[in-house]
């Protein structure tokens, strides 16, 4: 279906190196297609949170025990009223259940490890394979629209 | 080999150091390294850190971002000095209400009352 700005919709999968630049033409590709269909202001700032947020933790900790930092791959698919965003590393992969409460008071003076929990605030849904190395994470545009 | 380009403006009054970031997206690890870095170095040569953090040009900013905030709150209180943080727009200051960093810092809603804020 063609979009107001004339980028393309259906699925996208991008291969992506722990590069800034290349990040950041990547999140700049998902934004214009958000902006193309509508979604707000603060819908856009969630989207990209979690977006900045899994694509950092792939790198930093997905990638942490290899000797090389190969790219990830993205894969994502916009829709008028739903956005799908999957990373997947190159890593050995993650238990989610071993990932400490960063709200607690014993992990508030703790520097690391709020990335995950603002992605699960921010997003709809969120799901990670079996391995630990592809994380998924849905967005559903408010009933409302106002968010 | 060339100084790195400050990501800082850094300006000093009435005993309080006031931080504003240059960048409008705290987002890029190296970045968020050499602020931690820079802001590190302005507590290490002060006996009594007084500083006051400006979000004012902030539009986006990542949980590294806030973990350096957190090194920076744990070491000026290891000195005995106060931080403050002010200016945070509302999309940001949601992040902080969600990891309960609000209860760790003290945030004020414009530079001049957390300027006013130090004892």
């Amino acid at each position: 279906m063609p979009e107001p700005n004339g980028a393309t919709s259906g699925p996208v999968r991008v291969s992506v190196a722990n590069d800034r630049d290349e990040i950041e033409r990547t999140a700049a590709a998902i934004l214009v297609k958000l902006e193309a269909r509508g979604y707000s202001k603060a819908s856009i700032f969630a989207i990209k949170l979690a977006f900045e947020e899994a694509i950092t933790n792939a790198f930093k900790h997905g990638h942490r025990a290899l000797e090389a930092d190969p790219p990830v791959s993205v894969d994502y698919e916009i829709d008028d009223d739903e956005v799908l965003i999957a990373i997947e590393d190159r890593g050995p992969g993650f238990d989610v259940k071993e990932v400490p409460d960063p709200t607690l008071d014993e992990n508030l003076t703790v520097p690391s490890g709020r990335g995950l929990m603002l992605i699960r605030s921010y997003m709809t849904e969120v799901r990670h394979n079996k391995a630990g190395n592809r994380v998924e994470m849905i967005y559903r545009k408010p009933a409302n629209s106002a968010k | 080999m060339a100084e790195a380009e400050s990501r800082l403006r850094i300006n000093t009054e009435a005993g309080v150091t006031r931080v504003e970031f240059i960048d409008r997206n705290i987002l890029d690890e190296a970045n968020i390294q050499a602020i931690g870095d820079e802001i590190n170095g302005l507590i290490t040569v002060a006996d009594d850190p007084r500083l006051l953090i400006s979000f004012r040009n902030v539009d986006h900013l990542s949980s590294a971002a806030l973990g350096t905030l957190i090194t920076i709150n744990n070491r000026i209180r290891e000195k005995g000095g106060q931080l403050r943080l002010a200016d945070i727009d509302a999309q940001i200051y949601e992040v902080f209400v969600i990891t309960r960093l609000n209860r760790l810092f003290e945030i004020h809603e414009t530079t001049e009352k957390a300027a006013e804020s130090f004892g």
